[in-house]
């Protein structure tokens, strides 16, 4: 290598550039493979007979027709695959005593949702196997379903008969029992003497996660290790799981996450799909693949959400909060998931959120019900967090006619208080809410928006204003494992990475944490060209397959670049200091003597130097190297968190609320985040976007509907309603850089601080537009018919709030789809034009 | 998303195109764009035995003059007819009710005749074609005959089109220079309206001279305002004087109840879109 120039001694660029990202080129332009890209010889397909029971009975399963149908090679039932496989694995158990039925692959006697898999054909194509699904006959008694959340906490009947409850678990947080508080009820009884007591009950509804890329899985059993290709976030976690569910051993297996097109925690799981199609490869020898349709991944991959919130906020009638009690029910839908059970209890520690409360409790019962189950979704227990405490606050303000910027300031942590152990006994390491919140009041043009809120209010305006605030915060980087242990989290929080320095100079990084869309291979290349000083472009990023990646916890809870990266930056920082011995052997001089900058060793007071190029050469050719050094500078770090990361910042939302229609529009949205130091802006940006959306979409838009008999109502994207850009304003984002303490970068996680924010931000505005109407609540989504609704009732006299939406008016009516039931269609486009 | 397996046929003639119809028994499905074929198929709501595509006769796609009628080709995409210049001088309502379909893929890919034909309550292209006293002219193998709009929409996704039958062009009666608004009201930006109004008229110095006005997603087929037109006859553009003379547009009608609402949300809409849509097209 030659020697580097001048320039590339100049202070580190990289961290805080705006790159373009590397993987995207491959991404628009299509050319990547997902995995259902992936085609092997001889591969077969696999098609899923899926029960349109929420509850039942399997009396009997009819094959011999779909046996019969061309290019099937097999067809399997719930019987058949059993005994090769344990209960589908649940990595979290909240309490010693926790309930949970077993969870097979395939039903074998009984389904608990409908969408469940109760036989599953093999066939040489997958038009073979779709067709030959429907050949397969099964014979249903129908047992009642379990279907409201709130009439099933009080049971029976009951989701699993067997089980003689409902409640999986009920999980307890309390601030006195604690340490690190006092009581709430003495709190919550002195404030119904002197203060103000606000009680509420939010409803969080059921969200479908809905990424790009339906869940698909390829296995290849021919070779000595049998290989999985999953369009998962979890490849590592997915490949010690499926080991242990079954019975293969793990050095056996190789599992591969190609390019993902998406997650959002929905491919955080081990999925019936996947154990399925690693079954029946395994049994008849040769390759298979599974691809879900649209409807499939609608209907049967993991939910998220869904919980009822009762809770009671108590403070002074200055505005100082003095106590907050939490009592959740949590739906777990019909079975639990990876982390399905922990969900809620993420949500535990984020209620109290940036304000002094000086008394917490916090009750969870985890529910099953016979719909389809749930578990991690971006945010997962967060965002319902923040939504109930930042909702509350409003409330508060409204009770005490004051403003709520105002409210938050009186209670909120100040900058110098920090670091701050929280009353559910986090340690904040730094924040300032202050910067944030003033930064945010400045872009949105706080006042002048409420002078107009107060013109529209007195000239009876039809469409009137209003303002949501969210000063949120969170917990993510997941996550110090002895706080896991604590949980009884199922394993640790850590991540790997390894820097391997290639001859040529250039460097190959590997890193556990496994993208789906988030931008790791340019985020982690700007560390190490930092960290390295190397050239951006000489940085190459492998992931995700666990041949190449052989340790890791994969990609979730805002985890990737606060503990992957930290990993990245200590297997980088072993490079430099192997490279700083050989270094000193080769130019004859002290390690003490040495400075590295800008790539480059050089000797103090003299001009000799070794750009670390040349030092991977130099051990590569192995010819001088210092007594009983190991010829390589390749380096591998695992890194476990000392403390979670707390991003924060103040959303603010500017909604109007057509009150003739009862519409809703996001007319302005401003945002400043504190994510600490930035890595790549434009990345940053992008999550913040994308984050809003799907927060705002919560708000306004998307909701899982079931009818009275368990079917999924919103089955396709004609009921779900997923918004696009053309459904949101320009965003007006900027960011305050607190640096977290409790890492070497000084970052914190964005993936989901957009989603966690913008929820309450938007309702709070909709409340507020129509609050002195007189409606208190509505329930999400705040449909245009909801609104109305609401402002109707109000006019008659009644509660002025919403219930959810009656599934007996919805159930069997989807003309307005524009996609029709066969009964409808003899006509579809069709004799027609 | 797999359909069941069936045989295509793209005929490049009408003549073809009946002959094959004729050819294929009852169990086949005219394909004319596949916006809402496809998903049906892809669904397997539907298992046709044979597609027939029309997407490859060319002179079933395009807008010509014919005297006083604006000819239509069924095949024409929606985004041609949207821009197209004629359109938008002989019939604004269309183009302003075509841009609203769907998003920019649909809109190039979907055709009017497709739509029309395929007659979803929810679509976006009934109630203008209905505001706007238009033909349709179908064919089949004994010849071409021209069905009036009040009569070509007969029920929930059903039209006057009987089996081996094709719509060939929607003749639509010049409107020269009438001004014209499509007030839809829907939650996200590709969905289908959850009610909409189609008016176009006439207006001198601040009075309405004439209006047609017709209601999407109000029932199982369109509905055209009869009384609300000749309400608006004569009547000052104003806020008072429109909601007062389409009060009644909702009295009646018999609209879905679904997750966007129901009923009486419907019935209520309809009212308060429809004076927005008047004032609008009056401008």
């Amino acid at each position: 290598m030659t020697a580097v120039d001048e320039t590339t001694t100049a202070p580190a660029a990289e961290i805080g550039s705006p790159r373009k990202r590397k993987e995207d080129q491959r991404l628009i332009t299509g050319r990547t493979r997902y995995t259902d890209n992936i085609t092997l010889p001889g591969m077969l397909h696999l098609g899923m007979v899926r029960s349109p029971l929420a509850h039942a009975t399997i009396t009997g399963i009819h094959t011999d027709d779909a046996k019969a149908s061309p290019g099937v090679v097999a067809v399997y039932t719930g019987a058949d695959l059993a005994a090769a496989h344990g209960s589908l694995p649940n990595a979290w158990p909240v309490t010693p005593d926790q309930k949970a039925p077993e969870h097979h692959a395939v039903a074998v006697d009984r389904v608990a949702f409908a969408g469940e898999i109760v036989a599953v054909v093999v066939a040489r194509s997958p038009r073979e196997a779709r067709d030959a699904t429907e050949l397969v006959e099964v014979d249903y008694d129908d047992l009642e379903p379990v279907l409201d959340l709130e009439a099933a906490a009080a049971g029976p009947p009951y989701a699993h008969p067997d089980l003689g409850t409902n409640e999986s678990a009920t999980w307890i947080f309390d601030s006195a029992e604690a340490g690190t508080g006092s009581d709430v009820e003495a709190a919550i009884d002195q404030a119904r003497g002197d203060g103000v007591v606000i009680e509420r009950t939010y409803r969080q509804q059921r969200l479908i996660p809905a990424f790009m890329e339906p869940r698909s899985t390829v296995v290849d059993p021919t070779s000595e290790q049998i290989t999985m290709w999953s369009a998962t976030q979890v490849p590592h976690i997915l490949r010690l799981m499926l080991a242990l569910t079954c019975n293969i051993s793990e050095s056996k297996l190789r599992v591969i996450a190609p390019d993902v097109g998406g997650g959002f925690g929905g491919k955080l799981q081990v999925t019936p799909e996947e154990v399925t199609t690693l079954l029946v490869a395994n049994r008849l020898g040769k390759p298979v693949k599974y691809t879900e349709t649209r409807s499939e991944s609608l209907v049967a991959g993991h939910h998220g959400r869904d919980q009822v919130q009762r809770l009671t906020l108590s403070a002074t009638k200055e505005g100082i909060v003095t106590g907050l009690k939490v009592d959740l029910l949590a739906n777990m839908g019909a079975y639990l998931g990876l982390v399905t059970s922990g969900v809620p209890v993420l949500g535990a520690f984020m209620y109290n959120s940036i304000y002094k409360f000086p008394a917490y409790r916090f009750t969870c019962h985890n529910i099953f019900t016979n719909l389809t189950w749930t578990d991690a979704y971006r945010g997962a227990g967060r965002p319902e967090a923040t939504f109930a405490i930042e909702r509350l606050m409003d409330d508060l303000a409204a009770e005490l006619q004051m403003d709520p910027i105002e409210l938050r300031r009186k209670n909120w942590i100040r900058h110098e208080e920090f670091p701050f152990t929280t009353v559910a006994g986090l340690e904040y390491d730094s924040g300032n809410y202050e910067a944030a919140t003033d930064k945010a009041l400045e872009l949105f043009g706080y006042d002048e928006l409420r002078s107009e809120q107060q013109r529209r209010r007195e000239s009876n305006d039809p469409v009137q204003l209003g303002i949501g605030t969210s000063t949120f915060t969170e917990m993510c980087g997941l996550a110090p494992s002895r706080v896991l242990g604590s949980l009884a989290y199922g394993a640790g929080g850590w991540e790997n990475a390894q820097v391997r320095m290639l001859p040529s100079g250039k460097v190959e990084v590997v890193t556990g944490a496994s993208a789906h869309g988030q931008g790791h291979e340019t985020a982690w290349s700007q560390i190490v060209a930092d960290r390295l000083g190397v050239a951006f472009e000489d940085v190459e990023v492998l992931h995700g397959d666990t041949q190449v990646s052989v340790k890791g916890l994969d990609t979730y809870g805002s985890r990737s670049l606060s503990v992957g990266g930290i990993a990245v930056v200590k297997a980088a920082d072993k490079v430099i200091e192997k490279a700083r011995h050989v270094a000193a052997h080769l130019m004859e001089a002290s390690e003490d003597d040495l400075e590295f900058s800008g790539g480059r060793f050089s000797v103090k007071g003299t001009d000799k130097g070794m750009a670390i190029g040349e030092i991977a050469l130099a051990v590569f050719a192995a010819h001088n190297l210092p007594d009983g050094m190991e010829p390589t500078l390749d380096s591998d770090a695992t890194y476990d968190p000392v403390n979670f990361s707390f991003p924060h910042g103040t959303h603010l939302a500017a909604m109007e609320v057509d009150t003739e229609t009862g519409a809703v529009k996001l007319r302005k949205y401003v945002c400043v985040d504190d994510v600490g130091i930035v890595v790549n802006p434009l990345i940053v940006e992008g999550q913040v976007h994308g984050g809003l959306v799907q927060g705002i979409a919560q708000a306004l838009f998307e909701e899982a509907v079931y009818d009275d008999q368990g079917t999924l109502v919103t089955g396709s994207f004609v009921d779900y309603l997923v918004p696009s850009a053309a459904d949101v304003p320009d965003f007006i984002t900027d960011r305050t850089e607190t640096p977290s303490t409790t890492n070497p970068l000084g970052v914190k996680g964005v993936g989901e601080a957009g989603t966690i924010a913008s929820t309450p931000a938007i309702v709070n505005g909709v409340l507020d537009a129509i609050r002195h109407l007189g409606v208190q609540d509505l329930t999400m989504p705040c449909t245009p018919s909801r609104v109305w609704q609401a402002l109707q009732s109000r006019e008659q006299g009644e509660p002025a709030s919403v219930q959810p939406t009656n599934p007996e008016q919805t159930s069997g009516n989807l003309n307005s789809s524009g996609v029709i039931s066969p009964e409808q269609g003899p006509r579809t486009e069709g004799g027609a034009s | 998303m797999i359909p069941a397996a069936f045989d295509y046929h793209a005929p490049t003639s009408v003549e073809e195109a009946l002959r094959l119809l004729a050819e294929s028994g009852d169990d086949v499905k005219v394909l004319a764009g596949g916006q809402s074929l496809l998903p049906v198929l892809k669904l397997r709501l539907a298992a046709p035995e044979v597609v027939v595509d029309l997407g490859r006769i060319d002179a079933l796609r395009g807008v010509r003059e014919d005297g006083e009628a604006l000819v239509i080709g069924a095949m024409t995409p929606h985004h041609e007819v949207a821009s197209d210049p004629l359109v938008q001088q002989h019939a604004l309502l269309l183009r302003e009710a075509t841009r609203t379909v769907a998003d920019p893929q649909v809109r190039h890919r979907g055709t009017f005749g497709g739509a029309l034909a395929h007659a979803d309550p929810a679509g976006d292209l009934l109630a203008p074609c209905l505001a706007l006293d238009a033909e349709f002219v179908i064919a089949g193998q004994g010849g071409t005959r021209t069905v009036a709009a009040a009569d070509f929409f007969q029920d929930y996704f059903t039209t006057a089109i009987d089996d081996g039958e094709i719509l060939t062009e929607v003749r639509v009666p010049k409107h020269t220079g009438w001004r014209a608004h499509y007030e839809k009201f829907s939650r996200v930006a590709q969905q289908w309206s959850i009610v909409a109004i189609a008016v176009t008229l006439r207006s001198e110095g601040g009075t309405i001279s004439e209006a047609r006005v017709a209601l999407t997603n109000m029932g199982t087929v369109p509905i055209r305002a009869t009384a609300a037109e000749q309400a608006l006859a004569g009547v000052a553009a104003t806020p008072e004087a429109v909601a007062q003379a389409v009060a009644g547009i909702a009295e009646g009608t018999e609209p879905p109840s679904d997750l966007n609402g129901d009923a009486d949300y419907r019935r209520h809409l309809a009212t308060v879109l429809a004076r927005r849509a008047v004032l609008a097209a009056a401008g």
